[in-house]
């Protein structure tokens, strides 16, 4: 399988934002902006669903945490009590700052390996990006040519429209 | 009205930069051969590196015997350099997580650099616990695993085990934080390099990070969620570190002003660090557009408010021991101040409360040369504080007949300065291989100040 897509190249990230808009109240099936740093607005402008791994993160703190005090509780008071200067068996409040310590441990590396597996990063995996100058300072714009009536002079014309420096239509390999 | 909004939005990156040149400039640094400055840093840092090796081996091949500590006085070097080092980490977190969350937007020239500085610090810090325990070999039996002598497993309650959690968290978090932050740098370095080697390792690095948006989206988040976490985690940080002493019975440790006195002299101290390494690289990698004089006017400022709590704290601590009616809290203080070990008082005294309030003046803030010999001062003081806070407080104890005195041997020295080696080492690895500047962050800067600021004249 393999897609058309058309290419907007653009030098500044106002116009690359504005042309984003453009594009997607034409009707047009936005894949991807690429730019060399995060540009606000730009998710929203794409029309991108917000974030989950928020969820990530607050779950699996909240595992963390549960299961610090489930072992703290386990071990110094069901597998083997140790009596240390007659405090309780289970000393609750002494349990505290390593629950928070293994709740923020959790809850902060799960959030980035949840992040490389969503958004597919690895290790030696090859960059899939239009341009080598993206991580540079050029913004591209892809929408994807979607059926015959797909009129790429009138695309052409509104990327122009926006300062793009120009336009170009590719055929690229569906992964 | 024009005027006013140029000083409220002066631009935080001098020289007007394209977002090519900010990929170029910050790139320069790493592409071009090391200086002769460079290679004499390097040199020094890995002989006292070097040095300290050799005294550490010494130390666990003959035992603690080597040490000056006795009896009476059983923490002293090596808690205090641990200390030390853990405080100096603690501003890479401020400035990275902190202020992200205040969107303080000049942090982005600084913030790489400086959590690089967290990271080198916690590891040169990590090594004096570890070699206190005499038995370092047998470090592991600080994880809570099922072992064979049992299973017996670690005591909890104990704040050296919350300590041992602590800083794990804060390292594995700390380079977690700054490997995501480098992530897109890593990708810029492998799409523009010229040598094949460093484009494979940045390649492998950067994970095939491709600029898109939605990894951006998700990016921001992740860094988002990850400076939230990191902010409670460098207050527990240092709060548990204050614990060590806190919730022991000793007059002079036992006290609860202790966890917000240490968070403060932690900052403090770091911010010190932070500005020692950066005028210094600013100057030598050409970076003077970027680290311009308002970030260390900045940054100045907050080594006066966080040196102001730190004085106060100074004050209460005496004010209460005095207050307290206390015979020994009293001691403990009077013999701090007029003591045997009055010098080290007040050098304290002198470097971390007088010295900077020379920053007050503006003059003084805006010459570079006034501020790095501040800022080496506050190190020093910084130092002493922990090692006054530690050894007067033991030194003098309840029984009069067991009072000694506490002096460093040759191999506690060595040690220090062996993770000072340590830490330039990775230093000055760390600017050649990676961008020192998050150049990501600094290209949004650089256009934000575009977009709001109009042409600046």
């Amino acid at each position: 399988m393999s897609r058309r897509v058309m290419l907007g190249f653009f030098e500044r990230e106002e116009d690359v934002l504005a042309a984003t808009r453009a594009a997607r109240e034409a009707g047009l099936r936005i894949l991807d902006v690429y730019t060399p740093y995060p540009v606000h607005g730009l998710d929203r402008a794409m029309g991108l669903a917000p974030s989950r791994l928020a969820f990530v993160c607050l779950i699996l703190g909240l595992f963390g945490a549960v299961f610090k005090v489930w072992f703290e509780f386990w071990t110094t008071s069901v597998a083997w009590p140790i009596n240390v200067g007659g405090k309780p068996w289970n000393s609750l409040p002494a349990f505290v700052p390593v629950t928070f310590e293994v709740m923020v441990l959790f809850a902060g590396v799960s959030t980035f390996l949840a992040f490389l597996v969503v958004a597919g990063l690895r290790p030696g995996r090859a960059p899939v990006m239009p341009d080598p100058r993206v991580t540079d300072d050029r913004f591209v714009l892809m929408v994807e040519e979607t059926d015959s009536v797909f009129d790429a002079v009138r695309v052409e014309q509104l990327f122009a429209g926006f300062r793009a420096l120009h336009s170009e239509e590719r055929v690229e390999a569906r992964s | 009205m024009a005027e006013v909004a140029w000083l409220v939005r002066r631009p935080l990156i001098v020289g007007d930069k394209s977002v090519a040149q900010v990929t170029r400039d910050i790139c320069a640094a790493m592409e071009t051969r090391p200086s002769a400055l460079w290679w004499a840093g390097f040199l020094a840092a890995l002989s006292l590196l070097g040095l300290g090796v050799t005294a550490i081996s010494y130390e666990i091949s003959t035992g603690i015997g080597t040490w000056g500590e006795n009896r009476t006085v059983g923490w002293a070097f090596d808690i205090t350099n641990f200390v030390f080092w853990i405080g100096i980490g603690h501003a890479g977190t401020l400035i990275s997580a902190i202020l992200f969350l205040f969107r303080q937007r000049w942090r982005t020239s600084v913030n790489r650099a400086a959590e690089a500085m967290t990271i080198f610090a916690v590891m040169c810090a990590g090594i004096f616990p570890l070699i206190h325990m005499g038995r370092p070999w047998l470090a592991h039996w600080m994880f809570p695993y099922p072992n064979t002598r049992g299973s017996l497993w670690i005591n909890f309650r104990s704040p050296l085990v919350w300590d041992f959690f602590a800083i794990a968290t804060y390292l594995t978090i700390s380079l977690t934080f700054w490997y995501v932050g480098l992530l897109p740098d890593l990708a810029t370095i492998r799409d523009r390099t010229a040598s094949p080697w460093r484009r494979r390792i940045a390649g492998i690095l950067s994970l095939g990070w491709n600029g898109s948006t939605r990894t951006w989206q998700r990016y921001e988040v992740v860094y988002l969620l990850l400076a939230g976490l990191g902010t409670p985690l460098v207050v527990s940080v240092h709060t548990i570190v204050s614990w060590d002493f806190a919730t022991s019975l000793i007059p002079g440790w036992h006290a609860t002003i202790f966890p917000p006195y240490f968070v403060a002299g932690a900052i403090f101290s770091g911010m010190a660090m932070v500005l020692t390494l950066m005028i210094v690289a600013r100057k030598t990698m050409q970076l003077e557009d970027y680290i311009t004089p308002r970030h260390v006017d900045i940054m100045c400022k907050l080594i006066i408010a966080t040196g102001g709590i730190v004085g106060l704290s100074y004050a209460t601590e005496f004010f209460m021991a005095l207050y307290s009616s206390n015979p020994y809290e009293q001691f403990v203080f009077l013999n701090r101040a007029t003591g045997p070990l009055c010098w080290a008082y007040w050098t304290m005294v002198s470097c971390n409360v007088l010295v900077p309030q020379l920053l007050w003046f503006r003059r003084v803030r805006s010459n570079l040369v006034l501020v790095f010999v501040i800022s080496i001062f506050v190190n020093i003081g910084m130092w002493f504080e922990r090692f006054v806070i530690i050894v007067t407080s033991l030194h003098h104890d309840f029984l009069p007949s067991s009072w000694v005195s506490y002096r460093p041997t040759c191999i506690e020295v060595a040690t220090l300065l062996g993770t000072f080696g340590l830490f330039f080492t990775c230093f000055l690895l760390f600017v050649r291989l990676v961008p020192v500047i998050a150049i990501g962050e600094v290209k949004a800067v650089v256009s934000h100040d575009k977009l709001s600021g109009g042409t600046h004249a």
